[in-house]
This record gives C-alpha cells, sequence and structure tokens, in this order.
C-alpha cells in the first residue's frame, strides 16, 4: 500500500497569516519591471514581520510605480490619489488614524517633479510612513520621458542626452529632516529586503529611494537606470542584517566592523562594514558621500541615514492615542456649558 | 434723509431734523495705526445702549500705510446690510480725506484732524475740528504710544456729540483692554480727554445722535468666521488642514483658539484633534481627504485662488466619495483680484468645480449663526453623501461684526453616515464599496483599519466598478456616473431647503443667498413703503436647488436674482434648474465694486428694471 505524504504545512508567520495573504492582484506591468520585484519584497517584508494588513493602508500617486500598490497586501485598504499629491493623502489619513501603517509608493516623475512640493513637507514633518520612489529616471506610462532623477548624460532610446541636473531625492531627504532614507536596487533581493523590513520597525519617515529599471523605455545602453549599469555602478555602504525584535536571536558581532542600530521598537540594524568606514546616524557624512558618488558614477546603496527616535508630526500634535477618526461624540462635541461660555464673552 | 422711517424729533433750541439711532458712522485712518481697538469701542457701545448695529471694515491689502475705512451702521429698525450713504465721517487719514469729504451726501458730519483743513472744502456740512495731536500729548507722556492711543480720543469726541453713554464706552473698553490696565487707563484718558475737547469746544450743529433702545439685549457681537468655526467645533471636526489666504484664514485661527480651549482631553491633556498648516491649498484639501477617507470629520478653509487650486482634488474627493467639509470665504476675482473685498464670486466654478461631470452641495450662509449652524450641517451632509461639501461665506460675513441672538447649542446627534464595521461584515458577508445597496445612490464604505477580511478596497481616481476594482467598461463607467446623479437628487431633497418670505399680492420675486439677504430685506422694505411694490422672497441656502425654486418661478410674473458677481453666477445655475419658458421670467441685479451690497443698489436696479420693462 503506498502512502501518500501530506503536503508540507503552509509557512504562516507569528500572527498565523500565509504570505498568500499578503499578496494582491496581478500585476499589468509590463514582463521585467523592477517595480513588480520591488512588490515581491514587500509582500515578503510585511509577512516576515507579521504586519497585520488589515491595519495597514497602500497609498500612490499616478504612474506606473502608483499601479503597484494594488498588487500587494489585497486586505490593506489602498488609496490611488492625484499625480504628486500622495503624501498629503496619507499625511490625513495617519492623522486620522495614528494607529495604521501607512505604506505609499511614488515614482520619480510623481515625487520629484509634480509631487517635489509635497515630498519635501512630509520629509519635514517625519510623518510615520514608508515612503518608496520607485526610480527609473523616466515617466513611463506616458512612453519613456525623462525624469527630473535622470543623470546627465543618460540617453534615451531616441538618443536624447539629458543635460539637466538630477534631484537625488535621498541627498534632499536628509536636509529636510527624514529619519530614515536608504537606497536600493530593485534587483538586490537581500538587500532591499531588509531596508524595507527595517522601514516597518522605524517611527517616522522612512524614505527608499529604489533603482528601478524601465525594461521598456530606459534600460537600454546609455541609460544610467538600466539593470547593465547598475550592476556595474552599484555601491553597497554596507551588508545589511535586520534582526526583528521578537527573534531571540543572539549574533555576536565586532563593534570594530559593524555598526549595531537599535530601531524604536527594540529591532536592530545591523550594519557590517565593506570596503569603506560610514556612520549612518550621521546626516552630515551622508550628505558628503552621496555627492562624491555623483562625481564618481556610483550609485550607493544601503542606509544612507537613520535617527530611529526623531519627533514625529504625531508627537507634535500630542493627539490622544486613540484614532481621532472614531472617537465618540462625547470626546468631540463640547458641552453646553462650553457653548455657554462663548457666548457670554461676545456679548 | 438716511431711510424711510426716520425717528425725529426737535429740540428746542436748534430747531434742526433729529435723527435717532439711524446713521452710518465712517472712520477713515490708515492700516496699523490702532484704529481697531477704537472702533470695536464704538461699535460695542451703540450695542450696549440696546441699539442694533453692524460694523464693516473696508481694509486694504497690505500690513500698515494704506486706507481703512470701518463703517457701523445703527439702525433702530435692525438694517444692517451697508449703507451706501455716510452720515458721520471721522476723517482720520490724510491721503483720503479730501475724496471722503467730497463724496458725504449734504447734511453729513465730519470730524477730522485740525491740520487737514476740511472744513474749506464744502459749505454744506456740519465740521468739528479736533487737534488730535494736541490733545493726545498730555494724556500719554510716552511719545512713542501716541500713535496708538491718538485714535481712542474720537471715541470720547463721538460720544459726546452722538450721545454714546460714557459709561458704556467704558464696560466696551474694559472688554477690550481688561487684562492689560496699563493700556486701558492710557486709553480711557484719551476717551475721556475727546469727550471734554468736544463738551468744550464743539457745539452740537448736526442731527444725529443715538437714544438707549432694548434692542440688543442677550444678542452677541461675532464675525462670520470666528461663527464657523465655533460650528466646525460643536460638529466634532478632528482633522483640520489649512493654507493661509485672506479672508479665511481668521476661521482657522478661530478654531485653533477654540480648539485649544475645549478640546484638550481632561484625562490626559492630549488633543482630541489635529490641525495641520499645510504647504499649499493643493495638500490643504489633500490632507482633508485622507482623513475624511480614514474616517475623521476634515475640513480645510480657504478662498478663490485656493479653490481653483483644489479643484483637481475636488473632483476625485466627489468620483472616489470621500467626505469632506471645504469653506470658501469668497472674495474679489478674478486672479489675485481684491484679496480683501468681498464677493459672491465662486458659485458657478465651485458648483462644479473639476474636470468631467461633477457637482457640489453648496451651503449658503447669511448670517454668523448660519455660519455655526450650517457648518455643522456641513459635516452631516458630506458624511451622509460621502462628497465634499462647501460652505459658501464671503468677506463680508466671514470678517465684519454681526449682531446675533446666542448661538443655540446642536440638540441633533452627529450623522456619520453609511459606514460597516468588523461587526457588520461578519453579519452581511459582503461588502461592495460601489453597489447602490439602498437605492439612494449612497453606497455603503468601511474604515481603513476595519479588522475584517472583508472589509478593505481599493480607492482610485480612475475608472471603477461595483467592487472598487479597475475598469474601463463603458457600462461600469455609465453606472457609476448615473448612481453619482442619483446620489445628487438624493442630496437635492435633504440639503437645507430655501426660506420663503412673501409679503401679500406679490407678483415680482427675489432670489437671493449669502450676505445679500440683509440688503434684500431692506430693499423689499423700500419696495413696498416708497412704491407699493409687494415682493416674494426665496433666500437659497444650498444648491442643488429643491423644486420650491422652480415652484416659486412658476407662479410669479418677474424674478430678480441678486447676488454680488458681474456675470449673474446663480441667475445661471437657476436657469439650469428651471429651464423651459419660465426662464424668460428670470431678471439678474448684480452687484460687484468689492464693497458690501446695500439696499438702495437693489431697490433702483429692480425699479430701474421694472420701468423699463
Amino acid at each position: 500500500m503506498s502512502t501518500v505524504a501530506p503536503p508540507p504545512p503552509k509557512k504562516l508567520n507569528r500572527i498565523g497569516l500565509e504570505v498568500a495573504t499578503y499578496r494582491g492582484s496581478k500585476s499589468t506591468l509590463c514582463a521585467g519591471c523592477g517595480h513588480n520585484a520591488i512588490s515581491e519584497r514587500i509582500i515578503e517584508s510585511f509577512f516576515e514581520m507579521g504586519v497585520s494588513p488589515t491595519q495597514v493602508i497602500k497609498l500612490s500617486g499616478i504612474g506606473c510605480s502608483s499601479k503597484t500598490p494594488a498588487y500587494f497586501l489585497k486586505p490593506s485598504h489602498g488609496f490611488n490619489a492625484v499625480h504628486g499629491r500622495m503624501p498629503s493623502v496619507a499625511t490625513g489619513a495617519v492623522l486620522a488614524n495614528q494607529h495604521l501603517r501607512a505604506i505609499g509608493v511614488s515614482g520619480d516623475g510623481d515625487t520629484a517633479s509634480i509631487g517635489i512640493g509635497q515630498f519635501v513637507h512630509t520629509m519635514r514633518r517625519n510623518l510615520p510612513i514608508i515612503y518608496i520612489i520607485e526610480d527609473n529616471g523616466c515617466y513611463g506610462l506616458t512612453k519613456g520621458q525623462f525624469s527630473a532623477t535622470a543623470d546627465v548624460g543618460s540617453k534615451l532610446k531616441t538618443g536624447v542626452v539629458n543635460e539637466l541636473p538630477p534631484i537625488d531625492t535621498c541627498a534632499l531627504a536628509i536636509q529636510l529632516g527624514a529619519t530614515f532614507v536608504a537606497r536600493s536596487f530593485s534587483g538586490d533581493k537581500k538587500q532591499l529586503s531588509a531596508v524595507l523590513k527595517a522601514a516597518i520597525a522605524h517611527r517616522g519617515t522612512a524614505m527608499l529611494d529604489v533603482i528601478s529599471p524601465c525594461v521598456t523605455f530606459n534600460d537600454h545602453e546609455g541609460s544610467t537606470k538600466s539593470y547593465d549599469y547598475m550592476k556595474d555602478h552599484d555601491e553597497p555602504l554596507h551588508d545589511i542584517d535586520f534582526i526583528a525584535y521578537f527573534e531571540n536571536i543572539e549574533v555576536t558581532y565586532d563593534p570594530g566592523e559593524t555598526q549595531d542600530v537599535q530601531m524604536h521598537d527594540g529591532s536592530h540594524l545591523r550594519l557590517r562594514k565593506l570596503d569603506r568606514n560610514y556612520d549612518a546616524t550621521d546626516s552630515l557624512k551622508a550628505l558628503s558621500a552621496i555627492e562624491s558618488a555623483r562625481r564618481d558614477h556610483e550609485v550607493l546603496t544601503g542606509i544612507l541615514y537613520v535617527n530611529p527616535e526623531g519627533k514625529t508630526l504625531l508627537d507634535l500634535l500630542r493627539t490622544v492615542d486613540e484614532p481621532l477618526a472614531t472617537l465618540p461624540q462625547e470626546r468631540t462635541r463640547p458641552g453646553r456649558a462650553a457653548l455657554e461660555e462663548i457666548m457670554e464673552e461676545l456679548r | 434723509m438716511a431711510t424711510i422711517e426716520t425717528v425725529a424729533e426737535t429740540r428746542p433750541s436748534g430747531g434742526r431734523r433729529q435723527i435717532v439711532n439711524d446713521m452710518s458712522i465712517q472712520v477713515a485712518t490708515v492700516n496699523g495705526s490702532g484704529s481697531q481697538t477704537a472702533n470695536s469701542v464704538l461699535l460695542r457701545s451703540i450695542f450696549q445702549m440696546g441699539i442694533p448695529v453692524s460694523g464693516k471694515n473696508i481694509f486694504p491689502s497690505n500690513i500698515a500705510g494704506l486706507p481703512t475705512w470701518y463703517t457701523i451702521r445703527a439702525n433702530h429698525h435692525g438694517y444692517i446690510a451697508r449703507k451706501k450713504e455716510i452720515d458721520f465721517l471721522v476723517a482720520m487719514n490724510p491721503e483720503t480725506a479730501q475724496e471722503d469729504v467730497l463724496n458725504l451726501s449734504p447734511g453729513a458730519a465730519v470730524v477730522y484732524d485740525e491740520p487737514l483743513r476740511l472744513r474749506e472744502l464744502r459749505q454744506d456740512l456740519e465740521f468739528y475740528p479736533v487737534p488730535f495731536d494736541k490733545l493726545v500729548v498730555p494724556v500719554c507722556p510716552d511719545a512713542r504710544l501716541r500713535r496708538l492711543v491718538r485714535n481712542m480720543i474720537y471715541v470720547g469726541v463721538l460720544a459726546r456729540l452722538l450721545d454714546i453713554e460714557m459709561a458704556e464706552a467704558k464696560k466696551a473698553l474694559d472688554k477690550q483692554l481688561g487684562k492689560k490696565p496699563k493700556a486701558l487707563a492710557l486709553n480711557w484718558n484719551a476717551i475721556q480727554a475727546g469727550f471734554e475737547f468736544a463738551e468744550k469746544n464743539l457745539p452740537k450743529t448736526d442731527g444725529y445722535r443715538v437714544n438707549r433702545l432694548n434692542k440688543t439685549a442677550g444678542k452677541i457681537l461675532i464675525d462670520g468666521n470666528a461663527a464657523g468655526a465655533l460650528g466646525c467645533l460643536f460638529a466634532g471636526v478632528t482633522v483640520v488642514a489649512w493654507y493661509p489666504i485672506t479672508p479665511s484664514s481668521s476661521l482657522a485661527e478661530a478654531l485653533i483658539e477654540y480648539m485649544g480651549r475645549y478640546r484638550i482631553d481632561p484625562a490626559t491633556g492630549k488633543a482630541t484633534y489635529a490641525i495641520v498648516q499645510a504647504e499649499d491649498e493643493l495638500a490643504a484639501l489633500g490632507m482633508a481627504i485622507g482623513a475624511g477617507w480614514a474616517g475623521a470629520r476634515s475640513m480645510t478653509t480657504t478662498s478663490g485662488p485656493g479653490i481653483s487650486l483644489m479643484a483637481e482634488f475636488t473632483g476625485l474627493a466627489y468620483y472616489v466619495e470621500i467626505p469632506v467639509v471645504i469653506f470658501d470665504i469668497q472674495r474679489t476675482g478674478p486672479s489675485t483680484g481684491l484679496p480683501t473685498r468681498t464677493m459672491q464670486g465662486d458659485i458657478l466654478s465651485t458648483a462644479f468645480l473639476s474636470h468631467g461631470d461633477t457637482s457640489h452641495i453648496l451651503l449658503f450662509p447669511c448670517s454668523v449663526e448660519e455660519c455655526f449652524t450650517m457648518a455643522q450641517e456641513a459635516f452631516d451632509l458630506a458624511e451622509e453623501f460621502q462628497t465634499p461639501v462647501f460652505v459658501m461665506s464671503d468677506l463680508d460675513i466671514g470678517m465684519n461684526n454681526w449682531m446675533a441672538d446666542p448661538f443655540p447649542y446642536p440638540e441633533k446627534p452627529l450623522s456619520r453616515g453609511k459606514v460597516l464595521t468588523a461587526a457588520d461584515l461578519d453579519r452581511l458577508q459582503k461588502f461592495e464599496r460601489y453597489r447602490d445597496v439602498d437605492g439612494d445612490g449612497i453606497c455603503y464604505r468601511t474604515l481603513p483599519g476595519t479588522d475584517h477580511p472583508l472589509a478593505a478596497y481599493f480607492t482610485r481616481g480612475s475608472g471603477h466598478n461595483e467592487k472598487a476594482g479597475y475598469s474601463e467598461r463603458p457600462e461600469d463607467y455609465k453606472n457609476n456616473m448615473d448612481r453619482l446623479k442619483r446620489k445628487m437628487e438624493t442630496a437635492r431633497k435633504r440639503v437645507p431647503p430655501p426660506v420663503l418670505e412673501e409679503d401679500p399680492g406679490a407678483e415680482i420675486g427675489i432670489i437671493a443667498f449669502g450676505s445679500s439677504h440683509w440688503a434684500v430685506i431692506e430693499s423689499r422694505d423700500q419696495l413696498r413703503s416708497e412704491q407699493n411694490i409687494p415682493t416674494a422672497y426665496v433666500r437659497l441656502r444650498s444648491f442643488p436647488f429643491n423644486d420650491d425654486i422652480v415652484n416659486f418661478v412658476k407662479r410669479l410674473k418677474r424674478v430678480y436674482i441678486v447676488e454680488q458677481n458681474r456675470d449673474g453666477q446663480m441667475c445661471d445655475l437657476v436657469r439650469l434648474a428651471i429651464c423651459g419658458s419660465d426662464c424668460s421670467k428670470l431678471r439678474s441685479v448684480r452687484h460687484y465694486t468689492g464693497h458690501p451690497l446695500d439696499a438702495r443698489t437693489i431697490t433702483d436696479e429692480i425699479l430701474s428694471q421694472e420701468i423699463s420693462r
């Protein structure tokens, strides 16, 4: 009698959900698009961190990147807003319910051009949100025009060469007070996963600029946002290990070789030195490193800057602990005495 | 003569015609000279004497040094609209004094700064020269403060000339400066100096004066923006995002103050609200929309230029169906226009704000009381209909001082609309965000964070089907658009209905809204008593219109639509609603100078159109 082996039990995360729960609809983006890889990493990292998907909101603006929230975390409320204005919508939603975990997906056009105003002000406010720029240096959905993150000298398929200096969203974010700033590459699974998990653990704005090649319009020779270009010019700052607060793993490390950053929730970031000394908690050095990399035509990736304890917008507003959205009337409508007192002053 | 029913009496001594409790006083100063306190004391003193008043500030878009006119109207009938004629001028501004005097009607009185030598300009006015610079010296030894105290002297001069009771002036001053004893003493001395100077040197030659009445007992004085802020406070607003713009900033600022006083949780000392000054109007509305989506009672406040910037987001909120309240304190456009002057100029552009087919709920408060009540109504409507609701105030209501009965405490519980909880979802076992379950066009929503596997849906400004899925299918698009129209049809019957007043035998009608109301009621009295023309009057309180408007136009011979813009925007909206042959009955009365509307302008225009008919 032959026995049929039972199927292996499905892997569940710490809140008892399987990874499928974290998936979304089928992607309608081009095969090979960097954005799809980023969605995969988002699915994995939220699954592995055991974040309850009903407590997540996923928001975006307009563009190829902004379509992606439909492709992950189906049980989360999603919001595809207007072009470049996702940050304000996210801000309002987080103010209304500070228990929600917000993830905003934007693109280089959505952020660095039409949305630059909302982007910089969101960075200033240190709103608790994971803000991902899926950065391919071009407008995919309108067929390949340059965006404001395109490098000088980068060439379009049509042969047009960009001559305007790029906006470095990471440098900008650091300068403006964002408390977690990273650059990564959609093709670097391990690094991107670690960065995303650290971003989930962070309290405040986690800004991730992820180079994500556009296979249709910007993946040719002469482009500085292509897979090939990234393979040659990606300069990781460090190897990143992320140890979540709920993982009881004691890893010994050499403080001379590894920088340990304790996140607000108790998780640890271990940044292992590669071929340079880099202090990810020093914003001045970060800006300098970004600028010298630009001169050397390198793309520095990793956690450029982190300050786990910066004051967030919610701290500054000193709001009650419960979501404002669902406070009962007794707590939001003052009593008769209050109105009478005001009327008396006006008599 | 100022109004149709002047109370006249004769003084034994002069024989000059006496005009009691019916005048408009205009104080012409430069802005930034501290005249605001003096003007408030004047207004309050008369108000405290039981005489109905209104105060209107015609001010420049500037911080200091440009002309400002503050007009107080006192009227025993209770007319509180602007009055065209100035009866009593206080000329303190050398830049405008000559023109101000030349514009007066014969018989008006002028208190002026002596060195301006205005007396030489006209023979048909009563002049009262006052040496302000000399009088201020003994009152205010500190030369640096004189500029600010100097204006208070005219309060004393007017008190003497107009019989304003000094005890009331003292009380009004206490109210303004009670917490600053030094300033209080200085200013009170200035008022007294003015009074004494007038008593000794200015024999009364004009006929204007006030006399105690009992028509303001228990009433309050407030501007519409503060009243609107109070409405939001009692509506339980929780998220406010705004960007400074005249004339709406004072609404947000009043809200910040009131929320700080009344919305701090006693147990924790923490705020039951969040107010954010956004980077621009786009972000302000974006934040309010994000908050509305997540279930908060959220709002923003702005004026015309901000409304233009909010167009795209408004279309989004309409299409994806998110409640949000937007105050539009209208000012004179187009473009920057006259930022500190009033207009009802955003009616058409706001009713259909944004591209594609859109239509929005508008509320038209006519008074400070309605700023209070409609603010609350706006939040209820926004949440019931899951759509933007605009409260169309204007600078005249918003920034000027109005008399009102004390505001009523809201008895109605907050109406939070069709929101499904996790327990509801358990029971229903089904949720489709854009399905018209009840047939009224209003669908059910869930709030982000609802801990249920069926709760989530995807909000998108792109085409969507009933399940909130992305769709470009013609039938999905059309179904959704038709349902949105159905929703507005439901709203039409739910929004505040118009208010109808009618004289017996009226054949002509008047339609007006917002701040025009006060001039209209006075104009109707003028038409009736001066011309024997009875009128019927509908005051619009909201858009979309219900059938009352259609029926009103149907049964009258001619209907005048009174509004404060060049193009007759409300007239166009009404025309869209009534269609057919009744359209030919519509006439348009338009006022667009940037100044508040006055009754005489309406009366003259209606008469001229009636005659030329």
